[in-house]
């Protein structure tokens, strides 16, 4: 392992008393008369810090980072000789650049281009962590396919893992439970979200509207996890006390229709604070048509905004499929363990990010097909949510610009 | 013809019938709306106080009191004090002393109970052994003197004061006996059993499946805390650096386009890829330590940049561009323009949207049950240490202890769970408040 903290306060260290020796050095050798120089003394400072705190500790940092993933076995150095390494780096640096440091150094230009550097490499870290995602799925993955077979994967029926071999793991019996909890948390969560925006932005009184609109997004900073409680202890046995047993339709708290519903109460902010955008975004204009010409406001709302906004709304339920989809802590608690296929929503089912978690929790041996599966599901719910999120990324835009 | 008198009415002021049905219509459509609106409103009340309702008991504890003789034979029997002869004493001999102690300080209320020495032992939580066991090893002079102590009641009496258990219930439950409520009756009445404010849930450590009673939330909160902390000072930054640069600086090619929609894809990937990428990267690959709160800080980080870059650049745009243009017209460089100029003033909007990315990264759960945080940790986690290095010790988070006791199979679980979300929801609360806040005093219409 390689210990960064010493090697990191020496660089920090070295940078600091280079960026006080060089703004000295500027103000000395223009003695006093700061209007010589290109730049403020602080730029001449701030070159030296650049030049001996990023390269030596972008050094540091990947290095580790090599050892870690590699494992300190194969590492060509020792950890002392690399500390070493890495402190006469930050020296080297500091001392070429103060050096260089002289009245007619365009010492501004040279530290804001090493400005540019970092907020460059933080916007880079959105790349890498996507890259990340993908490779570390798709490998996983890859060796998961290479013990299991891919049509049973894509195209079997049954989901059944045995930890002593012969497993049946097969996505579909899971995406249906997916599918068909996202599909009643929609049928929910749409109309409520649809018709609660458009009421506060066209209809509500502002004091109605100062006191439900900031409720309604109470409701979308509330965590999942309060949801899944929620369906755990209230809403299922609710559900199955008052409803599904009287009814004979079967005898489980946990279901299809539990994660439904509480996953249709999580949607409705989302829905609604995405389809009061897109309506806003409707011209005045077409509305003041639409009145003038008798048309009542719901039939405008109906016949002219609804109609005008539809490919926004569409975009805007596209993304809470793909939230539905992906939702975890709603389903671990409140769907059920059961993989089958069912057209009961009262039964308990499962869904691909319920069998993530369970396979990937507890004891888990990472070259068994049984663990590596999560990795698998989780490629395909990416590629799944990705899809879903693009299509309506470019919905939504088109659906922006039509009006800007 | 008068038209007045025609079948067919043409004054303003008499509604026609199909006037009449487009205005039915319109109200119709009005009621639609307030019933959305209400359902949401209602669908918030009722989750909040079935939360509520079922959580707030659990920042109540009954305790009781026992005053007991703690005998020499029993607990040193060679005499002589010494602390590692004396842990040889289990806490199940102390439990056996604790119970004696319990049943005399009975006898001598004279309170009948006509139950198994066992049964009443078992009023006390399995806990209060240790309890005992650790006053005494931290004092040994207390050894053959009479003590008056403190201890936790069994989970099921203590339901039994909140209301969750009764004495028909009590007949169906094998864990508690209808006899020992009648015990624990007659000890309120002498005001030696009480119920208090519990501050061991919100410090106290998790504790076994078998001792609901004693479980408390303080390994949870730190981890959460130390979670936290790294996401600020990794996110912060980063994600306030990536937003100069996509707003301020980028040039409109193919690149930045790329890197644009990667983040507002970023922002909607489902929060559990988080946690695989975590599991595979961080833990597989660079072997940190499972469950530290540095992986978590580090996944949540990943995670929530993209939901601070968003809010940051929106707040960065709205900096109108005639102050970008005044500065640039006195000879400021564009990087002095915006590090010295754009940035204070969107500052504010800045620091909202982070705190609302963290609120969000605190209540997260599916990414954190990945990277092993559900592990049962009774050790508070220490900061730093040479071994494990920065937050690398185990340590659970908040919403995963919520989700951990969900899983148990003792219904007091359930309480906690509640309680656990209660202390959530406040520091979520606090945090939302502050952005609030913040929003209101700092932020600038232009």
């Amino acid at each position: 392992m390689v210990s960064i903290s010493f090697p990191f306060s020496m660089i920090l260290l070295i940078a600091v008393i280079g960026y006080f020796a060089a703004r000295r050095k500027a103000i000395a050798m223009v003695k006093g008369n700061l209007r010589q120089l290109q730049a403020l003394p602080q730029a001449y400072g701030q070159t030296v810090f650049f030049t001996t705190f990023l390269p030596a500790t972008v050094i540091l940092l990947g290095w580790a980072f090599v050892v870690r993933i590699m494992g300190p076995s194969h590492a060509l150095i020792s950890d002392g000789l690399f500390q070493g390494l890495v402190i006469i780096t930050a020296a080297v640096g500091a001392a070429l650049s103060y050096l260089r440091v002289k009245p007619s150094q365009r010492a501004r230009a040279i530290s804001e281009r090493w400005i540019m550097v970092v907020l460059m490499a933080a916007s880079a870290l959105a790349i890498l962590t996507t890259i990340g995602i993908v490779i570390s799925m798709l490998s996983e993955s890859a060796i998961f396919f290479r013990q299991h077979s891919w049509s049973d994967f894509f195209f079997g029926t049954v989901w059944a893992p045995n930890f002593r071999g012969g497993s049946q793991l097969s996505i579909l019996p899971l995406l249906w439970g997916t599918l068909y909890i996202s599909f009643i948390s929609l049928i929910i969560a749409v109309p409520v979200g649809l018709y609660a925006a458009i009421y506060l932005s066209e209809y509500a009184s502002p004091s109605l509207r100062s006191v439900a609109k900031p409720a309604i997004e109470v409701l979308a900073g509330i965590p999942t996890i309060v949801y899944g409680l929620f369906a755990l202890i209230t809403v299922g046995p609710m559900l199955r006390d008052f409803f599904v047993q009287p009814l004979g339709l079967g005898s489980s708290s946990s279901s299809v229709m539990t994660a439904g519903l509480v996953m249709g109460v999580m949607l409705i902010p989302f829905v609604s604070s995405l389809s009061d955008d897109i309506i806003n975004a409707v011209p005045q204009a077409m509305r003041d048509g639409s009145l003038g010409l008798g048309a009542t406001k719901s039939e405008t709302i109906r016949q002219v905004v609804v109609p005008a906004a539809l490919p926004g709304i569409v975009g805007a339920v596209l993304l809470a499929a793909s939230r539905a989809i992906g939702e975890t802590m709603i389903v671990v608690l409140g769907a059920g363990a059961a993989a089958r296929f069912d057209l009961n929503p009262f039964e308990a089912m499962t869904t691909v990010t319920v069998k993530i978690v369970s396979q990937l929790t507890g004891d888990t041996d990472f070259a068994s097909p049984e663990t590596l599966v999560a990795f698998a599901l989780g490629l395909s719910l990416f590629v799944i949510t990705l899809g879903l999120n693009i299509v309506a990324l470019v919905i939504v835009r088109k659906y922006r610009e039509q009006y800007e | 013809m008068n038209l007045y008198h025609s079948k067919i009415h043409r004054s303003l002021l008499v509604k026609d019938a199909r006037t009449q049905q487009r205005n039915n219509a319109e109200l119709r459509f009005r009621a639609y709306g307030l019933t959305a609106v209400s359902v949401g409103i209602v669908a918030l009340v009722i989750l909040l106080v079935s939360i509520f309702t079922s959580g707030m008991t659990a920042f109540q504890q009954t305790k009781l009191q026992v005053t007991l003789e703690l005998p020499e034979a029993k607990l040193d029997k060679k005499g002589q004090r010494d602390l590692v002869a004396m842990k040889k004493v289990t806490t199940i001999g102390y439990f056996k002393v604790l119970g004696d102690g319990l049943i005399a300080q009975l006898e001598r209320l004279g309170v009948e109970t006509g139950l198994k020495a066992k049964e009443v032992r078992e009023i006390l939580s399995k806990e209060s052994a240790a309890t005992l066991r650790n006053a005494v090893l931290a004092d040994p002079s207390l050894i053959g003197s009479t003590v008056t102590m403190e201890f936790l009641a069994n989970g099921r009496i203590d339901g039994y004061f909140k209301g969750r258990v009764d004495r028909a219930s009590a007949q169906l439950d094998k864990n508690v006996e209808p006899g020992q409520l009648d015990i624990a009756d007659a000890l309120a009445e002498r005001r030696l059993m009480y119920t208090r404010f519990n501050f061991n849930f919100i410090l106290a450590p998790d504790a076994s499946d078998q001792r609901p009673e004693a479980a408390g939330l303080g390994v949870a909160i730190l981890g959460s805390i130390y979670m936290m902390l790294v996401v600020l000072f990794v996110a912060l930054p980063v994600g306030v650096a990536a937003s100069i640069y996509l707003e301020e600086f980028a040039p409109k090619n193919r690149l930045t386009d790329v890197i644009e929609v990667n983040i507002s894809n970023l922002a909607a990937v489902p929060s559990i890829v988080y946690g695989i990428l975590g599991l595979a990267i961080f833990i597989n690959m660079a072997q940190f330590n499972q469950s530290s709160p540095l992986v978590g800080g580090l996944v949540l980080t990943l995670m929530t940049l993209p939901r601070i870059i968003i809010p940051a650049r929106a707040a960065l745009k709205s900096v109108p561009p005639s102050i970008r243009d005044a500065a640039l017209g006195v000879g400021a460089s564009r990087m002095q323009t915006v590090l010295h100029h754009v940035l204070p003033l969107a500052a504010p909007g800045i620091l909202t949207g982070v705190i609302i990315g963290l609120g969000q990264a605190l209540g997260e759960t599916a990414p954190l049950l990945l990277i092993g945080m559900v592990a049962f940790v009774r050790e508070y986690p220490a900061a730093f240490t040479s071994d494990s290095g920065l937050f690398g010790e185990a340590s659970t988070a908040l919403p995963v202890q919520v989700f951990n006791w969900t899983q148990r199979a003792d219904p007091s679980f359930v309480e906690r769970a509640s309680g656990a979300i209660i202390v959530l929801l406040v520091f979520l609360l606090i945090m939302n408040a502050l952005a609030i806040f913040l929003r209101r005093r700092y932020e600038r219409r232009w």
